[in-house]
């Protein structure tokens, strides 16, 4: 039951060395936990039972068809180099403003086109299913790319225990929206950060619900302590840090695509023959190992057309870019 | 401050204004230009051609403010030419590193004297450059702002203002400050809708171009009534 279960942790686990000050986080997260799982009578059935899992600490997995034979970037600039402009605009912002994230207590609901409105604890929700290792090709709307060894299982399975309506067609990610714990983040933006997908590439088997990256839990900065990664779109479509996960019957608004709807659509699949307005999107620095990234050719759906192009049979990629 | 002072200042501010391409080459010698050089180093020049346009533009005000540091008017030239000396690497970053250029393979073709493969190389990457220049609105405010400066730079001896005379000089010159308000509306047009990065530095050329439009408003008050009469 999971009463008993979730503030079962080991000692070792509790203080290591800067994270002491999370004891008391831990505290919290555990009476919250056993608030939340009250509520939890008829949601998740843990798979396994992970425990409180931290910031920074190793991760069970198990290997995934899904994953690319690619060297992954080297976790140090997978870390240092990240859009999330909650914690300031500049590429290393996060990096030193996001350590302040609280990731413990965290709850995810998923309200809308559901039989029922749920709210998850995090560690109920990574422990659901067995994580995967998923090394994907990450591309950025700015032209850069990295290859990332994500961590985490199919979003579908979450889907599915949901119990979302026929009427749902889409499906919007909300992310934390907390001044306090965001004091970098412009004011010229509408927070929260939402993004948004349709129905089936939301149930797209690579469509992956993250908790880790590198065998470790995701760093802040990464979008702890969950994301969406979809890698045939462009990373910002990839929402960070979520809250809240809202079926729908109609397309959601979504940051970047309110903000200018000329640069970057709601679909934004990754596509070099579409060229944002401001630069080529034909090509990519690709950062990899070395000291110098190599200027490699963009692929089509950033190399998964295989696997999902057929998502867009008889659509104008050009209009609907 | 006598000449001779002035004359020892002037290598020092040289070699001063040659910092931040020394802090630059260290971190690319340490490889500490983070996950994405290029665009590190795509910033940093770019941001420091903008730092010393606003300082040459800042000396004209200054001076005027206080009468004691009217010397300063000895450092424009440099200052200025060091805003182009920036921005050429800044445009030189954008040509050889950004557009994709194999600057690797370029290097060693050189080595082994392929100007063939050099020039192959090169056909690889002109035509993301053209559909830059035809297309893109920050592309073509930068090249401009830069061709200003360049045109600056060129005329900046003595010996070619005396030959321009002094009158047609000024007037080329003043383009300095279209060159800086294209600057600024370029880096504004980089960044992504919503950033605001670029606001310090609108804002100091604002402070710099408003003290001179205010005090050139003030002159024509001073002169007495305006020169030419309204006629209905």
């Amino acid at each position: 039951m999971l009463i008993g279960k979730a503030p079962e942790f080991k000692s070792s686990e509790i203080t290591p060395r800067e994270r002491f000050l999370n004891r008391r986080n831990l505290i919290f997260g555990g009476l919250a936990a056993v608030g939340v799982a009250y509520e939890l009578r008829h949601g998740l059935p843990p798979y396994i039972s992970t425990g409180v899992v931290q910031a920074s600490s190793k991760l069970p997995t198990v290997p995934s068809k899904y994953a690319v034979g690619e060297a992954p970037t080297p976790k140090q600039k997978a870390i240092t180099y990240n859009n999330f402009y909650e914690y300031g605009t500049g590429k290393s912002d996060p990096a030193h403003y996001a350590k302040n994230l609280r990731t413990r207590p965290w709850t995810i609901s998923v309200e809308g086109k559901v039989q029922k409105p749920l709210t998850f604890d995090i560690d109920q929700l990574a422990g659901y299913r067995p994580l995967e290792d998923r090394t994907y090709r990450f591309r950025c709307v700015e032209a850069w790319s990295m290859v990332i060894p994500w961590v985490g299982y199919s979003l579908s399975e979450l889907i599915k225990a949901c119990n979302p309506l026929p009427s749902a067609k889409y499906v919007q990610f909300l992310s934390l929206d907390d001044h306090k714990q965001q004091p970098e983040r412009p004011d010229s933006y509408d927070w929260p950060y939402s993004e948004g997908l349709r129905m089936d590439e939301a149930m797209h088997p690579l469509t992956l619900l993250t908790f880790g990256a590198y065998g470790e839990t995701l760093e802040n900065q990464q979008g702890a302590p969950v994301r969406i990664i979809v890698p045939w779109k462009y990373g910002f479509k990839s929402a960070k840090s979520i809250v809240k996960i809202r079926f729908l019957d109609k397309q959601p608004p979504t940051t970047w695509n309110d903000q200018a709807p000329s640069e970057y659509g709601f679909y934004s699949n990754v596509n070099p023959n579409h060229s944002h307005p401001r630069w080529s999107q034909s090509q990519e620095r690709h950062i990899d190992a070395s000291l110098f990234p190599k200027t490699i050719k963009t692929l089509p759906f950033n190399g998964y057309a295989n696997q999902v192009a057929s998502l867009y049979n008889g659509m104008d990629l050009n209009k609907n870019f | 401050m006598n000449n001779n002072v002035i004359r020892l200042l002037k290598p020092l501010v040289f070699v001063l204004c040659l910092l931040p391409l020394g802090v630059l080459l260290r971190q690319a010698q340490q490889a500490n230009l983070g996950a994405d050089p290029v665009a590190s180093i795509t910033h940093f020049t770019g941001n420091w051609a903008m730092y010393m346009l606003l300082l040459s533009l800042a000396i004209t005000p200054v001076r005027r403010i206080s009468s004691k540091l009217a010397w300063l008017i000895r450092f424009r030239r440099m200052l200025g030419l060091y805003a182009f000396f920036y921005a050429t690497l800044h445009l030189a970053t954008y040509v050889f590193l950004f557009s994709g250029f194999d600057i690797a393979g370029a290097f060693n073709n050189l080595r082994i004297h392929d100007f063939h493969g050099i020039a192959e190389q090169w056909r690889a990457v002109w035509p993301v450059m053209v559909d830059d220049i035809q297309k893109r609105r920050f592309i073509q405010v930068g090249l401009l702002a830069w061709f200003i400066l360049f045109l600056l730079a060129i005329t900046s001896p003595q010996w070619v203002m005396q030959k321009m005379g002094g009158k047609p000089w000024q007037t080329l010159h003043r383009s300095v400050y279209a060159a800086a308000a294209l600057a600024v509306i370029h880096f504004a047009w980089t960044l992504k809708k919503g950033n605001l990065e670029w606001w310090k530095d609108g804002l100091v050329l604002a402070i710099l171009l408003g003290l001179r439009i205010l005090w050139s408003l003030q002159k024509r008050f001073a002169q007495g009534k305006p020169k030419v009469a309204v006629s209905r």
